[in-house]
């Protein structure tokens, strides 16, 4: 490589070092140096674990971690048994221009902020909502119903903000599965339910992995749907990093409780890749 | 598999109908002549758009500074940041594409990272690092660098950290599908670089260029995690709405919203149309 040659791969790069190196891994850097120092005096700061035995002693703090990851991982279980009928059907019957606008009426919703998703969902089910309204003119309800901030109201609004990110990767699997492996299967006196099991889900496997993924994590690092739909009882683990560092101002406590979401989130991201043998650079590509 | 059963089709009515209900309620509570945007349907009125707030106490939204700041705020920050991430996005494109270096591999890695980083967490982490930026070098400079502390130029590097992912992803892949033997017969017909850059290879990028462009403007707009860990007192968009929501709005944010689905309806349509076109 000749200098000229070099210095235009240089200048080339430049960008690409600068964005990864001042937006990604120093500030990365910063929290997890932030994570580990403890304040032992008024503005002055020494190392130490104390931040991360604060977060194990301290019952609200691992309590809602560990909410928010089993509440996530049962969210993207739900997101999966509802979205694969539907991918199902995008991706082996519908034909023509009717998948296409199936699928588009599926993109449709999730190009709209997620804050206005969420105002629907309050509309339609806080006291004086549209769903509680209904039950009391069909004489269902005697008295307006609350149905929102509690558990069953932030899993719902995140399974509704999880869904596309599913079906797309799912209808993407499912596309390629051969009609006559199908066929086969039928001919071999397979139920609808063996041919399901041993056929069609092994092969969506790849975007079952990649839908799931990608829905857990949104839904771990998600902050507007659990605290508005949720109120009080949304107990969202970002909710205490925001807490934190925005309402209490204490940085390194904030930055501890980042550094073990961005773990979580990483560890479960890592496991679902290991235990299906798919690698992040494919299961990116198949969203 | 092929004859669905009636049950798999009411399934997929159902699921329809669940996705855009809430949608369709935003919608139509922006009409509803009441100061709240819950039932029952008082009449029709257009007072949450153009309403000066003699009828139900609070203006529409384009009566409200409120509203009418925070959306000139969004801006300030979605311009920068689409047409950063597609200049970036090109030469960080390029050098996935056509550049040949040791640690290719690793960078490309890297500039996935960012999709798998809570949004949360991006937030703060810029957040801190700037600070600590902006401490140094004040005390050093002895002056003032807002600029650094939280507000708009701070949201805009926040968004740009993952955004710049999404657009060089979408233009590599354009880059890929390009055949260089085109770029060869225009140099051979004795092009200079200049010249073939600017009437064979940008012209042939350009829907992706677009593409990416509306992409970060609608991401940008919409983004809430990590702009609401960087905002300072001007708040764009997403995050007066969380403010509102929180306190029980009026149906102004009702009106807000379905403009922002007409905007979203729109851009969208025009992506569909750019990407088909690359096709």
């Amino acid at each position: 490589m000749n200098p000229t040659q070099r210095l235009a791969l240089f200048v080339l790069l430049a960008p690409a070092i600068l964005w990864l190196g001042l937006l990604i891994v120093l500030p990365h850097v910063e929290i997890l140096i932030l994570s580990f120092s403890e304040r032992v005096a008024p503005r002055v700061y020494a190392f130490g674990a104390g931040n991360y035995l604060e977060f194990f002693t301290e019952p609200l703090y691992w309590r809602t971690f560990a909410r928010t990851a089993i509440m996530s991982i049962a969210v993207t279980a739900i997101t999966l048994v509802l979205a694969f009928p539907i991918a199902l059907y995008i991706a082996r019957v519908a034909q023509g221009r009717l998948k296409a606008m199936l699928l588009l009426l599926c993109l449709l919703p999730f190009w709209v902020s997620e804050l206005v998703r969420t105002l629907g969902w309050m509309i339609l089910l806080r006291e004086t909502g549209v769903v509680s309204y209904l039950l009391r003119a069909a004489g269902l309800a005697d008295q307006p119903v609350e149905l929102l901030y509690n558990d069953g109201a932030v899993i719902l609004g995140l399974v509704y903000g999880g869904l596309l990110f599913m079906i797309v990767p799912l209808a993407n699997a499912l596309e390629s599965l051969e009609p006559a492996v199908v066929e086969a299967g039928f001919d071999l006196g397979g139920s609808r339910w063996t041919v399901l099991r041993r056929i069609v889900i092994p092969h969506a496997m790849p975007g079952i992995v990649a839908g799931s993924i990608i829905v857990f994590m949104l839904t771990v690092g998600n902050f507007a749907t659990p605290v508005l739909l949720g109120g009080k009882n949304g107990l969202w683990f970002t909710e205490q990093i925001y807490a934190q560092f925005i309402t209490r101002f204490n940085w390194p406590q904030g930055s501890a409780f980042g550094m073990l979401l961005l773990l979580l989130s990483s560890a479960i991201v890592w496991a679902g890749l290991r235990l299906t043998g798919q690698s992040l650079g494919t299961t990116l590509r198949q969203a | 598999m092929n004859r669905p059963s009636i049950l798999w089709k009411l399934y997929i009515a159902a699921f329809y109908l669940f996705l855009f209900a809430p949608l369709l309620v935003v919608a139509i509570f922006a009409f509803n002549a009441s100061p709240f945007p819950s039932p029952p349907w008082r009449g029709f009125t257009f007072a949450w758009f153009t309403g000066d707030g003699s009828a139900f106490g609070k203006p529409g939204v384009l009566m409200d500074p409120i509203w009418l700041d925070s959306i000139v705020n969004s801006l300030k920050v979605a311009v920068p940041v689409a047409l950063l991430a597609v200049l970036l996005g090109t030469v960080n494109a390029w050098v996935l594409e056509r550049a040949e270096f040791r640690g290719k591999t690793f960078l490309a890695m890297m500039m996935l990272w960012p999709l798998v980083i809570p949004g949360v967490v991006l937030g703060i982490s810029i957040l801190a690092f700037f600070s600590r930026v902006a401490n140094g070098l004040e005390e050093w400079l002895q002056t003032d660098l807002d600029f650094l502390r939280p507000g708009l130029p701070l949201v805009v590097l926040g968004q740009l950290s993952f955004i710049l992912t999404i657009s060089t992803l979408i233009i590599a892949a354009r880059l890929r599908k390009f055949d260089r033997s085109l770029e060869e017969a225009a140099f051979d017909l004795g092009a200079s670089r200049a010249r073939v850059l600017r009437t064979v290879t940008v012209p042939f990028l350009r829907p992706a260029l677009i593409g990416a462009g509306l992409v970060a403007l609608l991401m940008s707009f919409e983004n809430f995690n990590t702009t609401l860990m960087l905002v300072g007192s001007d708040a764009p968009l997403p995050i007066t709405m969380y403010g509102q929501m929180r306190e029980g709005a009026s149906p102004a944010i009702n009106a807000v919203s379905l403009f922002l689905m007409l905007a979203v309806g729109g851009i969208a349509s025009l992506f569909a149309l750019t990407s088909k076109a690359q096709a």
